[in-house]
């Protein structure tokens, strides 16, 4: 069921989304986006460069948070605007061969604006790893009929 | 190494066609944890009145990035990939992406900014799907800054 603009108000809760990540979820990451940077997958490197270890794309954790949204929505299609600042990187540890996340990434969302003329609703994601806001601005403009 | 300040303003022609499937469509879903069944499913993709499956709002950051990649790799630009850190991104759909389209990307370098060492620069790549007799249609329009860190930074 999609949410009817009549009846948002801004402020309003859509819900929240938990996203385990483990180095695994990064290099299928790396694999389907094509963005194969080694600070994604490689420890040596990372902290070669001087990263506290391997963090996880930026666009990882833009695309896993937008699918709040999505599903709230009820059509992918619905979302016509979405962006963000990466403020802060989501160090992943190596978990390799247990069932622990590597990072835990907490999604929630709210209505930030509602503009009638345009049929749009305005969700402001919150985006918090190891206590940190990891997104800034992080908002996705969703079209409803 | 340094960044090249004459890079503002300059714009790459789209360059190869993207052809997007079903199966890369539903890899990437998979990849950024989606679950919507307009992403996998035909079916419930046509049932939303979408022509075939619709890929997820961040999908056209591989199109976007390979356009980039024509920058990044260019060696008068003077980027160090290993040193690139994504600042910001945003993406404007004009319409969906569908498995099914023919996908080309125009860059444009919109703004070069030095930050300490490295510099700030951001690029909008505007994306466009291919008609049957090659004419363009406007899908999205995506913009991203990346940081490009100097030495300490």
């Amino acid at each position: 069921m999609s949410p009817t603009f009549s009846e948002l108000t801004v402020g309003q809760d859509i819900g929240s989304r938990t996203v385990a990540v483990s180095r695994t979820d990064l290099v299928k990451y790396a694999g389907a986006s094509g963005d194969f940077n080694p600070i994604h997958w490689n420890e040596a490197f990372a902290t070669g460069v001087e990263l506290p270890g391997v963090i996880a794309h930026g666009m990882f954790t833009m695309g896993a948070a937008v699918q709040l949204v999505t599903d709230w929505a009820g059509d992918p299609a619905a979302v016509v605007d979405f962006q963000t600042r990466f403020t802060k990187p989501v160090l992943v540890v190596d978990t390799t061969g247990t069932n622990e996340p590597g990072a835990t990434i907490e999604v929630s969302g709210a209505i930030g604006k509602l503009d009638a003329d345009a049929g749009t609703a305005r969700v402001d994601l919150t985006v918090v790893s190891a206590g940190q806001k990891v997104l800034m601005k992080a908002q996705a403009v969703v079209r409803l009929s | 190494m340094t960044i090249n300040p004459d890079l503002q303003g300059r714009s790459y022609p789209a360059a190869e066609v993207y052809d997007v499937g079903r199966e890369k469509i539903r890899e990437f879903a998979r990849a950024v944890k989606a679950t919507h069944p307009a992403h996998f499913d035909v079916e419930a993709a046509k049932a939303l009145g979408h022509s075939d499956l619709v890929a997820p709002p961040t999908f056209a950051i591989i199109i976007a990035q390979r356009a980039d990649a024509q920058l990044i790799e260019d060696p008068d630009a003077g980027i160090d990939f290993t040193r690139v850190v994504h600042a910001d991104q945003r993406f404007i759909h004009h319409r969906p992406i569908f498995a099914g389209d023919r996908l080309v990307a125009e860059l444009h370098v919109d703004g070069v900014r030095a930050m300490g060492g490295g510099a700030m620069i951001t690029t909008r790549q505007e994306i466009f799907a291919l008609a049957a007799d090659d004419s363009r249609e406007s899908v999205a329009t995506t913009t991203s800054s990346i940081l490009v860190r100097g030495e300490g930074q």
